[in-house]
């Protein structure tokens, strides 16, 4: 199918890949129902699959203990006249299917505390790009691949290592990461995710609108979102907080073996158990000659 | 593009102790080439289409000894999980790895570097290589600094000081490329390790010799010089572009560092780039040490400043501010101009973590029918039954046993640095 239509691609021809957090602790108490919201999402779907029908839509679930493809625009005509109604009312299915599944296995893993868990982004993002680069790898010409992040639920700080990674592969494969918070609260690692990456990071105020924030920010393609004008992304706050007190800090010690931040001066990395022996502080008069 | 010249004159003949670079390139190979051999003759049409192609390298008997085309998705494969448990062994011994490098590379710009057994020039091929690489260096190793040396008339030149941006190293190469005279080992080896012994003594000295001559024209005993880098802890590498040579190999062997000879141009970049990652780091090598950093923050929109490094007029919002003397820098990371302090950001910090939690590498897995993970790759969701055709090996993470297909395989352990199995299932131990 894509070698007959190969000469048709041009840059305005996209791959979106949506991740939608369905972390059932943040949708029981959010301002907007979760039935709601995937009618939104259903909608917005559907416009992105009408601009061209060569665009390809991708959604991913990003739960509490896993992650699944809940929807493949790719596999749903590839059976031939499928029914537009009938493939989204089958994704909305495979969605409810997958939260029933995804709130059975946190049921029987007991090491989530109510309320307080964070979806599995870092796996969800990990999913996305895997699939974006079978795109890559599907010839020399393929839609522009994206990322979408529809997140509601605060950030896991135990995802940070695994967000990065997926951030800064993304960056390498020049795959933009959007992102819409539909949750009450910004999010620090999507934020980095679309400043690093050059994607929109965008947190609607009013969410029963929904629907016209994704189909004016986020439907356009790559090409034409050079011409809108669209959110700016505020300045995102680059400074690390200290391992030991997890305040931000202006300066601190890193350690040369492992990297971790420390606010103040230690005698060992409490991280990897190195010694540090404190002969001379070089970083002030360190190659002295090169500075002239 | 691969063009070793066969009948290349002048020790152009391929090196044997890297047996292990098999030519993969045996395809796509242009037909506009009108070159000439180092002897000065043309080759034919049908000349160049063995000269260039090698295309016998392509087949392989297989048992019942027919010539059959070589698998290369297969092969490309196995030669990857080759280095990736080669690497993974490492880690597993629980080394270190040396994330603050400080790496000279010196390029040999003697007349052995115009050969053209490389198309178009060694020399051409080694500065297009090295641009490759320190890009990919910087990427891998955000917090680590590059120099570069030359080679030239039997004297070694600094072309850049050691420093933290790509562009300007690049920028200096390029600038740079002619040739001539005689290589001189000692020489570089004495100007890098005089350089090198200025370093703060956590960060990981490193020479990379980018070496096309045959021969090294020296002033002294280079072993002593040789002695004296193991002394002082540089870990010199050398990658050849023509033949072994005993001393490059001897220093290579006393220093800890590694020596390669490349067969062809892909072959090349390949060796080349196997030093990006940083290097399991011997303990004793670097003192593990505290280093103050700043993290500095954008400035404001309507402060307006010189920046220290370009010496333009900025507005606050287009640079940081050095968090210790207010000084305005355009880019990160990068050593503040005043008062000397390290500035990094919290990204540039965690872009090495991945060296520090490197992904298991998955376990090969034939596929049987029925069994539990589905008949799609976890990953790509690409089908696993009929990749290639006839061989149904896949792999399988051996943490959270999803399956995945051998794309995926690479690109999570070489880009992604996250199995998306073990993060899309909530575990007790994380």
């Amino acid at each position: 199918m894509t070698s007959a239509h190969s000469k048709l691609y041009s840059d305005d021809v996209s791959l979106v890949v949506v991740v939608v957090d369905t972390n059932p602790f943040f949708w029981a108490g959010a301002a907007l129902p979760f039935a709601d919201f995937l009618s939104h999402l259903i909608h917005f779907v559907n416009s992105l699959l009408l601009l061209s029908n060569l665009n390809h839509v991708v959604i991913i679930a990003a739960g509490v203990s896993s992650c699944a493809y809940v929807f493949d625009s790719g596999n749903a005509y590839a059976g031939g006249t499928a029914d537009v109604a009938e493939t989204l009312g089958k994704a909305s299915r495979k969605m409810e299917e997958f939260i029933k599944q995804d709130a059975r296995e946190t049921a029987s893993n007991g090491t989530v505390a109510d309320g307080g868990a964070a979806s599995l982004f870092s796996g969800a993002l990990s999913l996305a790009l895997c699939y974006i680069q079978r795109i890559f790898r599907s010839g020399t010409r393929h839609p522009q691949p994206r990322i979408l992040c529809l997140q509601g639920s605060p950030d896991g700080p135990e995802q940070y290592v695994a967000v990065m990674n997926s951030i800064f592969s993304a960056q390498r494969s020049m795959v933009p990461i959007d992102t819409c918070i539909v949750g009450t609260q910004d999010s620090a690692f999507l934020q980095q995710a679309s400043y690093i990456t050059g994607g929109v990071y965008m947190k609607p105020q009013e969410l029963s609108g929904l629907f016209q924030y994704l189909a004016a920010v986020f439907a356009t393609d790559l090409h034409s979102r050079t011409f809108l004008r669209l959110p700016k992304t505020l300045g995102v706050d680059f400074r690390a907080s200290c391992f030991c007190h997890k305040k931000t800090i202006d300066m601190g010690y890193v350690c040369s073996v492992c990297l971790s931040i420390f606010c103040k001066y230690h005698k060992k990395c409490s991280t990897c158990g190195s010694e540090f022996s404190r002969v001379s502080m070089p970083d002030l008069n360190s190659l002295p000659d090169q500075r002239q | 593009m691969y063009g070793v010249g066969v009948g290349g004159g002048g020790g152009g003949f391929n090196a044997p102790s890297t047996a292990s670079g098999r030519r993969k390139n045996q395809e796509d190979d242009d037909d506009d080439e009108e070159e000439e051999t180092g002897d000065g003759r043309v080759l034919e049409a049908w000349e160049r289409a063995y000269a260039d192609d090698r295309s016998w390298e392509a087949l392989q008997e297989d048992e019942s000894g027919l010539l059959r085309p070589i698998d290369t998705k297969n092969l490309v494969h196995s030669q990857y999980r080759r280095r990736l448990l080669l690497r993974s062994a490492a880690a597993a011994a629980r080394i270190q790895k040396g994330l603050i490098r400080y790496l000279y590379i010196v390029i040999d710009l003697s007349k052995a570097a115009s050969e053209m057994d490389y198309r178009p020039s060694r020399m051409a091929v080694v500065a297009k290589c090295a641009e490759a690489f320190i890009r990919e260096f910087f990427d891998q190793n955000p917090l680590s600094h590059v120099g570069l040396v030359t080679i030239k008339d039997g004297i070694s030149h600094r072309l850049t000081e050691i420093g933290g941006s790509p562009e300007s190293q690049i920028n200096a190469l390029m600038g740079k490329l002619e040739c001539s005279g005689d290589s001189s080992l000692q020489n570089a080896l004495e100007l890098v390790n005089g350089y090198l012994n200025q370093i703060p003594s956590y960060g990981h000295k490193e020479v990379l010799f980018l070496y096309s001559a045959l021969n090294t024209c020296d002033p002294g005993d280079i072993m002593e010089t040789i002695e004296k880098c193991k002394k002082s802890k540089v870990r010199c590498s050398v990658i050849g572009l023509a033949a072994e040579i005993f001393i490059c190999k001897h220093l290579c062997e006393e220093t800890g560092g590694s020596y390669t000879v490349a067969l062809d141009e892909s072959h090349f970049k390949e060796l080349l780039l196997e030093h990006a990652p940083p290097s399991p780091a011997i303990a004793e090598y670097a003192a593990a040490n505290l280093i103050k950093m700043g993290f500095p923050q954008r400035g404001a929109e309507d402060l307006i400043s010189i920046c220290s490094c370009h010496k333009k007029i900025k507005s606050g919002a287009e640079g940081y501010i050095c968090p210790r003397c207010k000084v305005n820098v355009c880019e990160l990371p990068t050593e503040c101009r005043t008062c000397g302090l390290t500035l990094v950001s919290s990204p540039h910090l965690a872009r090495s973590y991945h060296h520090l939690f490197p992904v298991a590498p998955f376990d090969e897995v034939t596929f049987k029918l029925g069994q539990k993970g589905g008949q799609n790759c976890f990953g790509c969701q690409q089908s696993l039954i009929n990749t290639g055709g006839q061989s149904n090996i896949h792999v399988c993470c051996p943490k959270c046993k999803h399956h995945f297909c051998f794309d995926c395989d690479i690109y999570i352990h070489e880009s992604l640095h996250n199995c998306p199995g073990c993060e899309s299932q909530r575990s007790s131990s994380r």
